[in-house]
């Protein structure tokens, strides 16, 4: 209520003055709130995320260094002298407290030095970047791949939701999503590949040579983009019932739009709300089906390098990469977070 | 999971499965006869492969390796001879040990801890939503990763990653449900009757999110096997020779060219078992809607 | 004179099942007809079907008129032009029958840009003066506003504006009233009221409340169990209700107005509740919870029109004032 409701109103209740006395002082504490009241959630927000990515540093850290034996035993060999391992541990810096060890790597992280790996002796951070150039557009053809399909099978769904053509759409996709992406990439190397002879395997030549680049990256994006557009179809569908079966919409045809029409005016922008989640979401689930297709498709990007980490013992790169993906899913958490905020006008404000 | 007088405020109780009359409806719902009739043959060949299978799945056979389907093999034989069905058999044991010991540590942590958050606002449930957050950082193939490099590749690995990772969604999915019942009128009415919280946890919110979580195990379940396929296949779980549909996956890559139904029988399985888990859940979810509505 | 909106043997029906049946009556240009029944009744199913807004699985048949324009017959692209522009509807609960994510003079200039085809800036400069036309103090900075910063009753104003920008021949409102506060009711009505007036329009207001309806209303029809059981001016109908429904309706909504100041004392109801749709008993739906029913009623009774009122009842109330039909639950 406001205002000018009890002013007009020729019932007032008995503690009408009282309540109207409340709301001149609202309106002008909505005014002030306003201003302050938009940087505060976000600024709250960004805290608790900088505490969780703490907590997983020293989660990561913890893991993969509470276990004894030291990386200097693993690097040398079974044959090496304790002297040799002891030089070599000192030389690491791990024979430091695991405090200061923390304290050490963590301060790097923090101004972007990854540090050098003491398998491969190569620095991480450009062993990243160098992978990050495959699985960066890995992941971004299969989120593309993901909407592409997702979008218009979802809305399809939607819109023939009750008919026989809607039911056979969401058996699609409810079949779909139960494809891993390692199935997805063999069957696609079988087919597109071994029998077509239409895709390269595996490997990838290199940015060098922009085309082949591209056509090493088409299986392995569609089979991590496939899958996605099952599950995006689903709740792309979901999102448009939803919508479809809104009050607004009813009204909004009662004001003499078609269906498409008032579905386009008032049903996208909120169905579209929901769906900014998904695909944040589902981007950070990319990130992470991307460490099994590389491993499908032997691309040199940052899941074949996590995972020759791990057999190599190579803990400070798989330590780097943890993180390096735990933040990234977290970064994604957050940015989904905000732009709910800035879609839906009710949640302006709200922490 | 109530006493069978009501009384006043429980009225509204749903104790997770309806009356008599509502089991007839189970049997209507496509969803939970497809996924269940799919997930009862999983469990089936499991328990059955442990006594029984048409082949030692473990036997090397080098004369008949890569053999076609026959009528001896129905399914044909891998590079080393061994009987393709029998392997596919043994593994739904696996599947079903990963996703089973899997779903129990995420409830038995998620479920407990999201009751906490809902019923003490404050400091402990902003200490459970933080934790929450580290541990939304860690899906269940990074969480897998981290831990067989520290730990080694094993099953046990896969268990406590996936494990581990779904903690987080238990969580927020009891947390969310519980706090509508406990701020629902008849949870205030037990509350002004002078209930404690823990009895009104388990009289009223306990019984009345139990098909929500249900359906949620049954997903997760689905996601379980999911993620243990691939995690078996990067090497990162089960180790060879022990036969699963990951490791099956990953021995089979080498014969894409010749032997393609190596790749597509333990696909077939995985598509299939995570279909039926997930139908599963998804009808039990429907059911619940359903009757919410009516 | 041949009615401005007329509906004749209307049935809508989900599936197999029933909801409203063989529902026929006219509204003239100008004239204010009120609809009640409890919920169930099929009031709404009505005014949906007349707009062509019935939900996924629902099927009218019969025929609506909106002048000589057979609606029911209608390409929804000549639907889509009459709604809105000929005929205009306002929905019961405001909150979410306004999208949550557009500002309110967005949504009530809509009607505009899409019948008048005004431009962006027009529409907006239109949904202002319309929204001071429903009483806004402020309109400028309420259209600015998203529905969520607005009382129940300001957005119900809005939903009114929006309903009157392209004076339509007739508004359909459906419950206006019911989700607001009780302190708001009566200005909403008397601004609905007030609109017709000035617009020239019919009303079909829908209401379960007969004191809501005698207020604004000339005529009244009462509908149950998805058919019309009376109609009559409103005079008619308060002074000598003959269906033992409307009677009752009558009974709960003059004891409902009495308790107000005496609070504490039990409120008359009529007896019974009403079935879930299908389950209304054959023949005249309302036999079970009716104490004059007789034999006859097994067997549905026709709608006899005589002296401008219609009634279907076998053993109707004649003569006697309406104090029987209620009694305390």
């Amino acid at each position: 209520m406001s205002a000018d409701e009890s002013q007009l109103s020729p019932h007032h209740l008995p503690s009408g003055g009282a309540v109207r006395g409340q709301r001149g002082s609202r309106t002008l504490g909505t005014s002030l709130r306003r201003a302050g009241l938009a940087l505060l959630p976000l600024l709250r927000r960004l805290a608790t995320m900088v505490v969780a990515l703490f907590g997983a540093s020293v989660l990561v850290f913890v893991v993969l260094n509470v276990l004894p034996g030291s990386p200097a035993e693993v690097i040398l060999g079974t044959q090496a002298t304790p002297r040799a391992v002891q030089q070599l541990t000192a030389q690491l810096g791990l024979n430091k407290p695991l405090i200061n060890q923390y304290l050490d790597w963590m301060g790097n992280l923090v101004r972007g030095n990854f540090g050098v790996s003491y398998i491969s002796h190569q620095s991480i951070g450009s062993q990243i970047g160098q992978a990050l150039t495959v699985t960066g557009p890995l992941v971004l053809f299969a989120l593309l791949i993901g909407l592409l399909i997702g979008l218009p099978l979802g809305l399809a769904g939607a819109l023939r939701n009750g008919r026989v053509s809607g039911s056979l759409i969401g058996a699609m996709s409810q079949v779909g999503m139960a494809v891993p992406s390692v199935v997805a990439g063999l069957l696609l190397i079988v087919v597109l590949t071994v029998k077509l002879h239409i895709f390269p395997t595996s490997g990838f030549p290199g940015w060098s040579d922009p085309w082949q680049a591209l056509r090493a990256l088409v299986l392995p994006s569609f089979s991590l983009g496939v899958v996605e557009g099952a599950i995006m179809s689903r709740y792309v569908r979901a999102s448009i019932l939803e919508q479809l079966r809104s009050d607004y919409l009813r009204t909004a045809r009662s004001k003499g739009l078609r269906v498409g029409q008032a579905l386009r005016r008032h049903g996208f922008r909120n169905a579209a709300i929901p769906l900014v989640t998904v695909v944040g979401l589902e981007l950070a689930s990319l990130v992470v089906g991307a460490i099994v297709v590389e491993n499908v498709f032997s691309l040199p990007g940052l899941g074949l390098l996590l995972l020759d980490s791990v057999n190599n013992r190579d803990l400070i790169t798989v330590q780097d990469i943890a993180m390096l993906v735990a933040t990234t899913v977290l970064v994604l958490n957050l940015l989904v977070d905000l732009s709910y905020r800035l879609l839906d006008p009710r949640l302006k404000g709200t922490a | 999971m109530l006493p069978s007088g009501a009384r006043p405020g429980e009225i509204e109780v749903d104790d997770g499965f309806g009356d008599v009359e509502h089991h007839g409806r189970w049997l209507h719902n496509p969803s939970v006869v497809i996924g269940g009739g799919i997930v009862a043959l999983v469990v089936l060949s499991g328990i059955v492969s442990i006594f029984w299978t048409p082949y030692d799945p473990l036997a090397v056979n080098p004369s008949h390796a890569l053999a076609a389907p026959s009528m001896s093999h129905w399914l044909g034989t891998d590079e080393y001879g061994r009987d393709e069905f029998s392997r596919l058999m043994a593994s739904s044991q696996i599947a079903l040990f990963v996703g089973a010991l899997s779903v129990l540590i995420a409830t038995a942590v998620g479920i407990p801890a999201g009751l906490l958050a809902a019923a003490r606002e404050g400091a402990i449930s902003q200490v459970i939503l933080r934790l929450t957050d580290i541990l939304y950082g860690f899906p269940a193939l990074l969480a897998a990763v981290v831990l067989a490099a520290a730990f080694g590749a094993s099953k046990m690995t896969v268990v406590l990653a996936i494990g581990i990772a779904y903690i987080p969604v238990f969580i927020r999915v009891t947390r969310s449900n519980a706090l509508v019942v406990l701020n629902s009128e008849y949870v205030l009415a037990a509350r002004a009757y002078g209930r404690r919280t823990f009895a009104i946890l388990r009289r009223h919110v306990v019984p009345n999110i139990a098909t929500t979580i249900i359906a949620q195990m049954s997903l997760l379940f689905s996601l379980a096997i999911l993620a243990e396929a691939a995690l078996d296949f990067l090497g990162l779980g089960t180790v060879a020779p022990t036969a699963s549909w990951g490791t099956m996956l990953a021995s089979s890559q080498d014969y894409l060219g010749s032997d393609a139904l190596l790749t597509v029988w333990p696909s077939l399985a995985i598509v299939a078992c995570v279909l039926g888990f997930s139908l599963l859940g998804d009808g039990i979810s429907e059911l619940r809607e359903a009757r919410r509505r009516s | 004179m041949t009615a401005l909106l007329s509906v004749r043997g209307l049935s809508v029906s989900s599936g197999p099942l029933e909801l409203v049946r063989d529902v026929s009556f006219d509204v003239d240009a100008g004239e204010r007809v009120g609809l009640i029944g409890e919920s169930g009744s099929g009031k709404s199913l009505t005014a949906l079907a007349v707009m062509g807004l019935l939900g996924e699985g629902l099927r009218a048949s019969g025929s609506v008129r909106l002048g000589d324009e057979e609606l029911l017959e209608a390409s929804e692209l000549r639907r889509c032009q009459l709604r809105g522009d000929a005929i205009a509807m306002v929905f019961q609960e405001p909150m979410s029958a306004l999208n949550p994510t557009r500002r309110v003079g967005d949504q009530v200039g809509e009607t505009l840009r899409i019948h008048r085809h005004l431009s962006r800036k027009a529409a907006e400069r239109a949904a202002v003066d319309l929204l001071s036309r429903v009483e806004f103090a402020e309109p400028e900075r309420y259209a600015r506003m998203y529905p969520h910063e607005l009382s129940g009753g300001q957005r119900q104003r809005a939903m009114i504006a929006s309903a009157i920008a392209c004076d339509p021949g007739v508004i359909l409102a459906d419950e206006p009233t019911t989700a607001l506060d009780v302190t708001v009711q009566r200005r909403v009505l008397e601004l609905l009221d007030r609109l017709v007036d000035e617009e020239g329009c019919a009303l079909l207001l829908i209401a379960h409340d007969l004191a809501v309806v005698s207020e604004v209303c000339d005529r009244v029809i009462t509908m149950y169990g998805g058919r019309l059981v009376e109609s009559g001016s409103v005079s008619q109908i308060i002074n000598e209700p003959h269906h033992p429904y409307t009677q009752a309706l009558l009974a709960t909504s003059k004891a409902l107005s009495v308790s107000e100041s005496s609070l504490g004392s039990q409120l008359p109801s009529i007896p019974g509740t009403v079935p879930s749709a299908g389950h209304f008993p054959r023949g005249c739906p309302f036999q079970d919870r009716c104490d004059r029913r007789v034999e006859a009623c097994q067997v549905m009774p026709e709608v006899v029109e005589t002296d401008n009122r219609a009634l279907a009842c076998w053993n109707p109330v004649v003569g006697t004032s309406a104090s029987g039909g209620g009694e305390a639950a």
